[in-house]
């Protein structure tokens, strides 16, 4: 605590002497002029951190292993931060040269965040669908002969088989091919999840819209009850009467599930259907619509849905990331996604006691890590581009 | 003054009822189970003699309204029923050992309700500096990475945040213990301590939140012509936003403040599961688990109430701090 109050000191001396060395060096140049304390302090906090990154990179690099283990994942994180901001580059200068005019151009304008973005949800979309050809072995595979060995790396020494480079899980499962796997389930369930909350949604959302009177006012009542219960509890309590219902009909709960997230989801995207909705039902086009005498379907799926994409694409990126999260947060919870099948959610509660040992062997906390860290990175990656599409949508400069 | 008084009195009459409509259809979803309690306690392999036995001592042989009624008349009087794992089956059915629900919920709600204190203690003063610094700067280096940051925090699951904060701070650098097993009657600083991992996983997923809506609503502020007069006047931007934007941005402020306390109370389940913290949260995962529906029912409408409770607080905060309903023609 001294010492970071003394750090604190020190920091602040150090900025003044930035800014008066800067106004001497450029002669009084506006930039230094013109700094205020605050902006001079806050480059040389910039400055500390960048040089404590640097020193405790070279410390992960040393011969002595307790202190390269205290540091392992700091030299993972920044590893991976410049590979991904790298490719994050890369990806984006292809898009800048290659492609149509209208890709190109799309490209010049993105920022950084958004080709990462991108970039991340095409490389998980092929994963998760070819992931019965990428993973090496299958998610329910029991592999026979194989010591349960749950340190990544493959390393002999350690126990590790370099044929499993994640190492296996306590009853020896291939742990790579499971995260394969569960991209395309956990991906893959949340995806559908989605979309049926988008059907249902968007459809009583335009009916609410198109017909207004007491259907809207019936409708909007039960959404408003519905979302006045936190959702994840809600999800909670549901999937305990349909693991009752799952045990009598023998139906897997996991469609269950799927229902009933669509279900709680889908009255946030009502709310915003209608709102939406109402707001383009009352042009003109859908006057002339309406008298040249074209029935409800032809209205709200021709005519409003065409002209509400937008707002419902990005709203599509937000709700797929609540549903992943939420299923994530079920798996993890133990109600969500069932075994046999290889499920992010559930890899980390079953593999999260392994972290405690990062203190000796780093390695043997990389694979709950890896799996939840599977869940933050997409939901990252969609929140980016998300944040990309409704700053140019709304032409927000500020 | 009374046109504001009766808005409120109306938004609680209004939250009245949804509480209302809320305990109906956590009733009525609750008794789509298929068979009834006394079925699932006593499993398939019991006799109708002991089934029907069980059925009436808690009162199942009622018709659904009726029942419904006795569970409401119950909750408001702070007796919730008997916890199904806690049934002491020996004394006779339902006999006078039991447990009540409201002996397993009551400890454990304020132990969240501390946890949520001390997260807020942190997170709100954290929140709104954060939140200014990133107006008073915006679209520099700091800005973009805050942004980068939050959105980044804001999107990650709560165990993800969980796990690397108990690597970080609990496992490669032994400063916190990762296992908050709090206890009665433990001295107040001890029960900081154990607490703190939790309540900083919870900060850091709600500031990111709360920052970036300070910092919006700030910088809306910062178009109006009242700042470009104070600009013009040639005070410092520090000063600028402060003293004459923060005061008229406080109210989206409180609103978000109190919708993040909100989002606590969901976010608290995972979290106190991932540090076997004994909080409600925890209490609600282990009976949905084992399926003792008496506690899910009270817990899931504690959780709706508080939501409930804080949606409300924000409407009100946000009528009390609008000037034009403050002060009527």
């Amino acid at each position: 605590m001294i010492w970071f109050i003394f750090a604190l000191i020190v920091m602040a001396g150090l900025a003044w002497c930035l800014r008066y060395a800067g106004q001497l060096a450029s002669g009084n140049a506006p930039m230094f002029r013109d700094m205020s304390f605050g902006v001079a302090f806050g480059y040389v906090l910039g400055i500390v951190i960048l040089v404590w990154l640097a020193w405790a990179y070279t410390q992960a690099l040393s011969d002595d292993p307790a202190v390269a283990n205290k540091f392992f994942f700091l030299k993972a994180a920044i590893e991976w931060f410049i590979i991904f901001a790298i490719a994050a580059f890369a990806f984006k200068m292809f898009g800048q040269y290659v492609g149509t005019d209208g890709s190109r151009k799309l490209f010049r304008s993105m920022p950084l965040t958004a080709s990462f973005g991108l970039l991340t949800i095409l490389v998980y979309i092929i994963v998760a669908i070819f992931a019965g050809v990428i993973a090496p072995y299958g998610q329910d595979e029991i592999l026979q002969g194989v010591a349960a060995n749950v340190v990544a790396g493959g390393d002999p020494a350690l126990g590790g088989d370099p044929n499993y480079p994640l190492g296996t899980d306590q009853i020896g499962r291939d742990i790579l091919s499971r995260l394969i796997y569960g991209a395309q389930n956990t991906v893959g369930i949340a995806f559908v999840t989605t979309l049926l909350a988008f059907f249902l949604g968007g459809t009583f959302g335009f009916l609410a819209a198109v017909l207004g009177g007491w259907l809207d006012q019936v409708l909007s009542r039960m959404v408003d009850v519905l979302m006045a219960i936190p959702s994840l509890i809600f999800a909670l309590l549901l999937m305990t009467i349909a693991s009752v219902w799952a045990n009598q009909w023998g139906i897997p709960l996991t469609y269950f599930m799927i229902v009933i997230i669509a279900v709680i989801d889908s009255t946030r995207v009502y709310r915003l259907a209608r709102a939406v909705g109402q707001n383009i039902v009352v042009m003109d086009y859908i006057e002339a619509a309406k008298l040249r005498g074209e029935g409800l379907v032809y209205l709200m799926f021709k005519e409003i849905l065409p002209n509400a994409t937008a707002p419902l694409l990005a709203e599509f990126g937000l709700r797929f990331c609540f549903v992943f999260l939420t299923i994530a947060a079920l798996s993890f919870l133990g109600v969500g996604i069932q075994p046999p099948l290889a499920d992010w959610g559930t890899m980390v509660r079953d593999l999260a006691g392994f972290i405690n040992y990062a203190q000796f062997a780093p390695s043997a906390a990389v694979t709950p890590l890896l799996a939840a860290g599977a869940i933050a990175l997409l939901t990252v990656a969609v929140n980016f581009v998300v944040d990309w599409m409704l700053h140019k949508s709304s032409g927000l400069k500020e | 003054m009374n046109n504001v008084l009766g808005i409120i009195i109306q938004r609680l009459l209004l939250g009245l009822v949804t509480l209302l409509i809320v305990s109906v259809v956590i009733f009525v979803a609750v008794n789509l189970l298929p068979g009834d309690f006394a079925q699932l306690i006593l499993g398939q392999g019991a006799t109708e003699e002991s089934v029907n036995s069980i059925r009436r001592d808690l009162g199942l042989d009622q018709p659904l309204f009726v029942r419904y009624f006795d569970w409401l008349g119950g909750m408001i009087t702070g007796d919730l029923g008997t916890s199904f794992a806690q049934l002491n089956f020996t004394t006779g059915l339902g006999g006078v050992n039991n447990v009540t629900v409201l002996d397993q919920i009551l400890p454990r709600l304020s132990n969240t309700m501390f946890l949520a204190g001390v997260t807020a203690m942190i997170a709100v003063p954290i929140a709104v500096t954060l939140g200014v610094l990133a107006a008073l700067y915006r679209n520099t280096v700091f800005d973009r990475a805050a942004n980068i940051a939050t959105l980044s925090s804001i999107s990650s699951p709560e165990f993800f945040m969980a796990y690397v904060l108990i690597l970080i701070l609990a496992v490669i650098n032994p400063l916190l213990p990762s296992l908050s097993n709090i206890y009665d009657g433990m001295p107040f600083g001890e029960r900081l301590e154990k607490t703190m991992l939790p309540a900083l996983t919870l900060t850091l997923v709600v500031t990111a939140h709360m920052m970036r809506m300070t910092r919006a609503s700030i910088i809306n502020l910062l178009a109006s012509p009242y700042i470009e007069m104070a600009r013009l006047k040639g005070i410092s931007p520090m000063r600028v936003i402060v003293r004459h934007a923060l005061p008229n941005a406080l109210a989206p402020i409180i609103n978000v403040i109190a919708l993040n306390l909100a989002y606590l109370i969901t976010g608290v389940v995972v979290v106190e599961v991932v540090f076997v913290y004994p909080g409600i949260g925890q209490l609600f995962v282990d009976s949905v688990k084992i399926r003792d529906i008496p506690v899910v029912q009270a817990c899931c409408l504690i959780f709706a109430a508080a939501y409930i409770l804080l949606n409300l607080t924000a409407d009100i905060m946000s009528i009390l701090s609008n000037p034009r309903l403050r002060h009527p023609k």
